[in-house]
């Protein structure tokens, strides 16, 4: 429970650190996120009425960027190229793989112990590996969708182990 | 030198136009656009007023500043097919049920279908519409009607100061939406409405009543009283074809329609403004002799009033403690009308026409209400009004005008010029200043506050001093003088502010106008209906000061402050909070700390550190819940913290420890 102080406090910290300056709400929203790992909307409306500018525009700007997430998003997050190139090289059955191994339904985009995320992406500039998927940091070029149930059952080993 | 362009072949010369559709539309071309609006910034997203630069190509002519020499060509085969696709491509993406909607007839994307020939649609239609939001009750907004253009949004912003509405989203997805994409009702919208009439669609338009009125005006038992505010008879006939008309003969042919229309009586609102001058004047003396809550703002204007609201709780008691006019004379009625009809007092609907969308939301304030029966039952825009009479099928051109029905349809100038800018101040000064016999050429003295200026400073001498008033449209001018009042709480005496521009009469109930020039002859009807009246200054009103003997005592009594006057309430513009310690169990201390802007500017952080680490140290964290709220307004005694019950204003971190400390005493 304390950590809702520590994270309130860093709030505190990112808004002084950008001395509450409205032109530089997207490096606030990026740090708060970092934070949360998603922007919470009460934050949002604080980060509002501290920088003085109207919750309408900082809801604008939150939703204007795919980087941003006003949802709460799982602690490994896939993001799935679907750009052109890998598009044509099948992502979709990319997609339909890790969703049926998450036991994700038709718009859900989270598991429910919160521990994955799936999110697609226009383009990652990895066309020669395509297709393509990030998870968290790292890249995985020329998936096929039994190597990614694969990798999505060794993630799960290692949280088990944990 | 001169500066000069060519349009079409034409050689035009300029000046100091900023771009080159102002030049353009100079030269009776009607270029099309949807997000040109002179009173706005420039914006540049419809794309309709793009015209060929020889050597530059297809460019907007919104966003273009003129230079010599520029050859413009502003139509030819390859510009009017871009435009037909823009058009095509809008029409693709909008709920086209024309006929059932409200703005047919007025609407910008409907004629400018028809003016380009638009015949048929090429694309599928992808239209997506969102439920109507109907959260309020001055507006509704139907985001399947939206085009995106960005005038509400603009308005909301650049000249209201208030930001309830924005884009959300990206691309094909955008939306203009509340914050969070929530409701209008929960956002921190005014209601001024104004955004509705900037909109050239019906994504945003004043929400109806009629429906309910007809009913009334149907039921055999029921009595129906209506009254007109000032600004209607200026602009109704707008809607009839005919603009500057003669004040008091539209008044008089609205009373005869409302009459034909089934309404027992037909009164005036003006009555009441005579009763709001008086009264208001007598309130102003006091306080400047007291020297108490000034200056004094007016109230009339609901927008203003949520504004002070829920922006400046520390100036809510400046507000005046005057009822409206539409509240005054609500209130009057229900209480004179019931006997005079010999009728239960259930029976009598008030109903009320305003240029106003947020006066629907004031006729709900609960301060507005006895026993729970609100004062005014309806509230009908000139809008509405337009519509009932089409409905009924009255020529309302071809109507003899009549009179108004005694004793609330009597009025003074004072009480018509109201509906202007300025028209309150004046109506004051009429009634305050002795040298003032009432005559013309008296009552014509104070014109001086008379002006197109959305911020106007004057100064009058007063019993021997110099009175500072000032004249505000607009609630982003409000905001700056409220700036320049919290630094110098003596600069003004006296503040009137309208939230819509030129006061009433540019309500966003009245008929929808584009051309600024339209304010102007409003303005103008107005001014000139003053000066047919018998009386000019409101205290001379016969019917006013009888209404004070028989019922209502004197300006200022018990029985006044009952029926005239009002109170405010703060509004929270952020419910939200945040929990940093759950109380462990029902019953335990709750301690909340002001986050909001200036409470933290004040040091709330250190406040809630140090309570935090007093709660882990003494191990209270099964005693205190501890959590952050965005404002409890009261930004002029910050930082706040409230603890149990308590409200710690000025509050230092020892203080709110003494406090949790004083509290874990007593359980």
């Amino acid at each position: 429970m304390g950590s809702n102080y520590s994270k309130f406090e860093t709030v505190c910290r990112i808004l002084k650190e950008n001395s509450f300056d409205e032109s530089k709400l997207i490096p606030i929203l990026q740090a708060v996120q970092e934070e949360y790992r998603y922007l919470p909307k009460e934050i949002l409306v604080f980060i509002a009425s501290s920088l003085n500018i109207f919750p309408a525009s900082v809801y604008g700007i939150a939703t204007f960027f795919a980087h941003f997430t006003l949802k709460h998003k799982g602690k490994h997050i896939i993001k799935i190229c679907d750009g052109i190139a890998c598009h044509v090289k099948k992502s979709n059955n990319l997609i339909n793989a890790l969703k049926n191994k998450l036991g994700l339904k038709e718009a859900e985009y989270s598991t429910k112990d919160m521990l994955f995320t799936i999110e697609t992406i226009s383009c990652l500039g990895a066309c020669g590996l395509a297709p393509v998927f990030l998870i968290d940091e790292d890249i995985y070029g020329q998936m096929t969708p039994d190597k990614a149930v694969e990798l999505i059952d060794k993630i799960m080993e290692q949280e088990r182990v944990k | 030198m001169e500066k000069y362009l060519t349009v079409n072949g034409r050689r035009v010369s300029f000046t100091d136009e900023k771009n080159l559709l102002e030049i353009i539309r100079k030269e009776n071309i009607e270029l099309p656009s949807f997000c040109y609006n002179s009173e706005l910034s420039i914006y540049g997203s419809c794309r309709l007023c793009m015209v060929e630069i020889e050597g530059r190509g297809i460019l907007s002519a919104c966003s273009t500043p003129p230079e010599s020499g520029m050859e413009i060509k502003t139509s030819n085969e390859h510009i009017i097919e871009v435009r037909k696709i823009i058009i095509e491509l809008l029409l693709a993406n909008h709920d086209r049920e024309c006929t059932t909607c409200g703005k047919s007839e007025t609407c910008q994307l409907q004629t400018l279908a028809r003016r380009l020939g638009i015949n048929k649609i090429r694309f599928k239609n992808v239209m997506y519409k969102e439920p109507k939001d109907l959260s309020t009750y001055s507006l509704v907004r139907e985001s399947g009607k939206c085009i995106l253009c960005g005038n509400c949004v603009r308005f909301c912003d650049e000249i209201q100061s208030v930001g309830a509405i924005g884009f959300a989203n990206r691309g094909s997805k955008s939306v203009i939406c509340p914050s969070f994409g929530g409701d209008l009702g929960s956002s921190e919208c005014v209601y001024c409405g104004q955004c509705a009439r900037v909109c050239p669609t019906g994504a945003i338009m004043p929400k109806s009543e009629i429906s309910y009125v007809w009913k009334v005006l149907s039921d055999p038992k029921k009595k129906v009283v209506v009254a007109i505010a000032p600004a209607v008879r200026a602009a109704i006939g707008e809607a009839f074809g005919f603009d500057d008309g003669n004040g008091t003969e539209t008044a008089g042919k609205i009373v005869t329609a409302l009459r034909s229309i089934g309404f027992a009586k037909v009164f005036d609102v003006s009555f009441a403004a005579d009763m709001t001058i008086v009264e208001e004047a007598d309130e102003f003396l006091n306080r400047l002799e007291e020297n108490k809550d000034m200056p004094l703002f007016t109230s009339c204007c609901p927008a203003w009033v949520k504004f002070v609201e829920q922006y400046y709780p520390d100036f809510i008691s400046n507000l005046s403690s005057c009822r409206s006019p539409q509240a005054m004379y609500g209130s009057v009625a229900k209480k004179i009308m019931p006997e005079m009809f010999k009728i239960p007092k259930e029976d009598l609907i008030v109903v009320s026409i305003m240029p106003c969308t947020a006066k629907k939301f004031e006729a709900r304030r609960p301060e507005l209400s006895k026993n729970g029966v609100a004062d005014i039952d309806y509230v009908l825009t000139t809008q509405e009004l337009t519509r009932m009479i089409e409905e009924a099928g009255l020529l309302f051109g071809e109507l003899e005008p009549s009179a108004f029905d005694m004793p609330l349809g009597f009025k003074t100038g004072g009480g018509v010029i109201f509906g202007n800018s300025g028209g309150v101040t004046e109506a004051v000064l009429r009634n305050i200043v002795n040298d003032n016999s009432g005559g013309t050429d008296k009552t014509e003295q104070f014109v001086f506050v008379r002006g197109k200026d959305g911020l106007r400073e004057v100064k009058v001498n007063f019993a021997g001093r110099e009175l500072n008033i000032v004249v505000v449209y607009g609630l982003k001018n409000a905001r700056k003088i409220l700036k320049d009042i919290k630094v110098d709480r003596s600069r003004y005496d006296f503040v009137e502010v309208m939230a819509c521009p030129g006061g009433c009469i540019g309500g966003a109930g009245q008929p929808v106008y584009k051309d600024l020039s339209v304010r102007k002859t409003r303005t103008k009807v107005l001014y000139e209906s003053d000066k047919t009246m018998e009386l000019r200054r409101p205290q001379d009103n016969p019917y006013v000061q009888k209404v004070y003997k028989d019922y209502l005592n004197k300006p200022g009594s018990c029985a006044a402050h009952e029926y005239l006057h009002t109170g405010y309430k703060y509004r929270k513009r952020f419910n939200e909070t945040f929990e940093i310690y759950k109380p462990a169990k029902e019953g335990n201390i709750k301690v909340n700390v002001c986050f909001g802007n200036s409470c933290m500017q004040r040091g709330s952080e250190e406040i809630l550190k140090h309570i935090v680490s007093f709660v882990e140290n003494g191990k209270y964290r099964d005693r205190v819940g501890i959590e952050v709220s965005i404002c409890l307004e009261k930004c002029f005694k910050g930082p706040v913290v409230k603890v149990a019950n308590r409200t710690l204003e000025y509050c230092t971190p020892k203080a709110a420890e003494e406090a949790i400390q004083e509290e874990l005493m007593k359980k």
